[in-house]
């Protein structure tokens, strides 16, 4: 008898091999192993998990499709809620969420949802090739900033309502950070590229290339004929700590660091995009962001990776499971630590020496948890003379994100507040008639699945008020 | 896909493309940049805009082949196409007010440069070239210059054209005659915008400069093109994507700028390698 107070395993990837390739580490539940951990779930009346759900997914009712067999029944009901399942299934913090709420997890190991969202999206997209319908065009058109999470979410919601949605991508390839951010070992750019094709079926444009705020503004949108404009633009703009010698070479943010590995294929054998590779790296940070870069670190040949955080693991925000494949792949972690100083290599005698200018050490100094914050976390405290020096080639700065000021700067009468989001009520409308805005352009770096939450509010929002 | 609606070779290593992209020819405005790929693979590479013709919907670019991407794309011809192109990026260049200005253009700097002369001539100002060049076979733009500034000086590191010597020869003269100008434009090579820099500051004339770091998405969200300012004593850091591309020379920390600038220095020297071995198996 299967013990049912036990989560059946999700086959990984062996550490001591995956941390030295770029290839998905979980596998994937078989579908004998995905109907066994279906069976697990009680089937709850009150259905804790759904109130966890960020997009409030009908979870015990696509587990019951799983248990009959019925997968593709099961992918039509998460696809009523949320957009991405392939994405959700692998990046959702789950333990916060859905698997927080279920009863399985009281006395025993909480359902497998997360896994099992993913299970039901990989069968889909392995298995069924119609397209979805294109809806019929109801006249009108509504412009959408960005194309990660919220905007894609947003995008697939109206048209499905038979709006026209054009979405306005800065970069070259849609997907936002599901495409720069997140790595291709947690989330295969293949993934993306499908979930993307679907949302073309249904209808909406994708105009990459453009940065809305200098090719053109949000005004100008509404010039052009569109009646709604939902800004989902992200939290882009790196942060650094101010420390000397962050001007080194070697010192990157965690966004260019990702962004070079992951949207420019860096990390290729013979990339057209640099990289530095190998050595040793430090990786400052806690969040799932500072464990991307340090996996990819290690996956790009580096022969110690540390993540230098100032806190301890309890307070750590990044993904259990992100912690766990990062430990068991080698990464070290260097907690109640920060850095201070980042020293270079200088040849006196040779002004030409090609190390010149290039990270040698990072000055780190020990920390320790004093009173809580506002927020009730403790806050870290210098412990004097406690320096010691990290010798590193690599500095990768994962210490945080903000929404980039581009698009305030260049539309009048858009509120944000003093962290530079925009300012939106329940329904994410902005302070500008006919603008609405969700994802981390409103609440600073969050998660894909609170994006893609404002994305279908704003898109019943927008369609109330075109009705 | 980005349409190249023609091509001119300037010389040997210089090529002016003249681009489709209707939306960037409709907003850009001189000293902004575009970034391209050449291809589905490729490398991201900003490139400073040399003129726009919004009626065409094209935008022009110069560039110098100094790697594999710049190679690539001098190779490409009328009608062909180049993946992605986007702009217009960075602040433009700020030319409200200024009535006396001296341009001065190093290498294919001078490219960039063009624009803004031709701006400032439009605009009624008193305008004043300087352009130099390694030597004769590379002097590119002289007739265009001639054409919108006041007084032209074409100048060669080995005097194989124009008057011997570099750029600030005949900046300092000026300055020590007296002159004043409102504002020197410099565009070039760093050290060269370094050495303006340093020629102007006993005369304290303003200097602006067009840094040129390597970058890779050019809206903000990297920090890959930061530079160091000194400003006031303090130590500011500022992108060159968005805070830029033209900062005051005097706050320029170029020493860092110039090592920023060389890290991929040993990447960038194998894949121009490789390119070119490639376009010479073909011909082969």
């Amino acid at each position: 008898m299967p013990d049912l107070t036990k989560r059946n395993e999700m086959p990984v990837q062996d550490p001591k091999v995956r941390a030295r390739n770029f290839k998905e580490v979980a596998l994937g539940y078989s579908e004998e192993v995905a109907i066994a951990e279906a069976m697990r779930c009680l089937n709850c009346k009150n259905m804790p998990c759904v109130t966890g759900c960020p997009v409030n997914i009908h979870i015990p009712e696509f587990i019951g499709k799983i248990k009959e067999g019925d997968f593709e029944g099961a992918y039509q009901i998460i696809t009523k809620s949320s957009s991405l399942p392939a994405v959700c299934g692998r990046v959702c913090p789950q333990e916060n969420q859905c698997e927080a709420k279920c009863v399985r997890g009281i006395k025993g190991e909480s359902v497998g949802i997360g896994r099992l969202e993913r299970f039901v999206a990989d069968w889909h997209n392995a298995f069924v090739t119609t397209s979805p319908e294109k809806p019929e065009s109801n006249g009108h058109k509504v412009a959408v900033v960005g194309s990660g999470p919220s905007g894609l979410t947003c995008a697939g919601d109206l048209a499905k309502k038979g709006y026209s949605v054009t979405v306005f991508e800065a970069l070259h390839t849609a997907g936002g950070v599901l495409v720069y951010g997140i790595p291709e070992f947690r989330l295969p750019k293949t993934i993306v590229k499908k979930e993307v094709e679907t949302l073309k079926a249904l209808g909406v444009e994708i105009q990459t290339n453009v940065v809305i705020g200098k090719t053109l503004t949000v005004d100008e949108l509404f010039d052009m004929g569109y009646e709604a404009v939902f800004i989902g633009s992200g939290a882009g703009l790196p942060v650094f700590m101010n420390i000397p010698g962050e001007a080194l070479k070697g010192v990157y943010s965690a966004n260019e660091y990702l962004t070079r590995s992951n949207l420019m294929k860096a990390y290729r054998e013979n990339p057209d995009t640099p990289i530095m590779k190998g050595g040793k790296v430090a990786v400052v940070g806690g969040g799932n962001v500072a464990m991307d870069a340090a996996r990819t670190a290690l996956r790009l040949g580096a022969e110690k990776v540390y993540i230098v955080y100032r806190r301890s693991m309890e307070e750590l925000p990044a993904r259990r499971e992100e912690v766990e494949h990062a430990m068991e792949e080698g990464v070290e972690f260097r907690l109640l630590c920060s850095p201070v100083e980042i020293l270079g290599y200088e040849n006196p005698e040779n002004p030409r020496d090609e190390r010149n200018g290039f990270v040698r050490s990072m000055k780190c100094i020990k920390m320790e948890l004093g009173e809580p914050d506002e927020r009730g976390r403790r806050r870290p405290v210098e412990i004097k003379g406690s320096e010691f020096e990290l010798s590193v080639d690599t500095v990768i700065m994962s210490i945080g994100t903000s929404p980039n000021p581009l698009i305030k700067s260049t539309t009048d009468g858009l509120e944000v507040n003093k962290k530079g989001g925009i300012v939106v009520n329940e329904d994410g409308l902005t302070s500008r008639s006919g603008v609405y805005a969700g994802g981390d352009a409103v609440t600073g770096a969050a998660t894909v699945i609170s994006a893609m939450g404002a994305g279908k509010t704003a898109a019943k929002a927008i369609d109330e008020y075109l009705k | 896909m980005y349409r190249i609606l023609s091509k001119r070779v300037l010389n040997p290593s210089v090529t002016e493309l003249n681009i489709e992209a209707p939306l960037v020819a409709k907003k850009a405005k001189p000293g902004q940049f575009i970034i391209l790929r050449v291809d589905e693979e490729g490398e991201r590479i900003p490139l400073t805009v040399a003129g726009t013709d919004a009626e065409k919907g094209s935008v022009r670019i110069i560039f110098q082949t100094v790697g594999a991407t710049t190679r690539k794309l001098a190779e490409k011809n009328d009608g062909e196409f180049i993946e992605d192109f986007v702009g217009p990026l960075g602040t433009a260049t700020h030319l409200d007010g200024l009535k006396k200005v001296c341009i001065i253009g190093g290498g294919v700097g001078c490219a960039i440069a063009m624009p803004v002369a031709e701006k400032l001539h439009e605009m009624g100002a008193e305008v004043t070239s300087i352009i130099g060049f390694r030597s004769k076979d590379i002097v590119v733009l002289e007739d265009e210059f001639r054409e919108c500034s006041d007084r032209l000086f074409v100048m060669t590191d080995d005097g194989s054209y124009g008057e011997e010597g570099n750029v600030t020869i005949p900046l300092k003269k000026m300055l020590e005659n007296g002159e004043k100008f409102d504002m020197i434009i410099t565009i070039g090579p760093l050290i060269m915008m370094k050495f303006v820099t340093i020629t102007a500051k006993p005369f304290d004339i303003p200097v602006t400069v067009s840094m040129n770091p390597i970058m890779i998405d050019g809206t903000g969200m990297c920090g890959g093109c930061r530079l160091t300012l000194n400003q006031n004593g303090e130590k500011v850091t500022k992108f060159a994507c968005v805070d830029g591309p033209d900062f005051n020379g005097y706050e320029v920390d170029f020493d860092e700028a110039m090592s920023r600038g060389r890290m991929y220095g040993e990447f960038e020297r194998h894949a121009y390698e490789t390119t070119c071995n490639l376009y010479k198996r073909e011909v082969q």
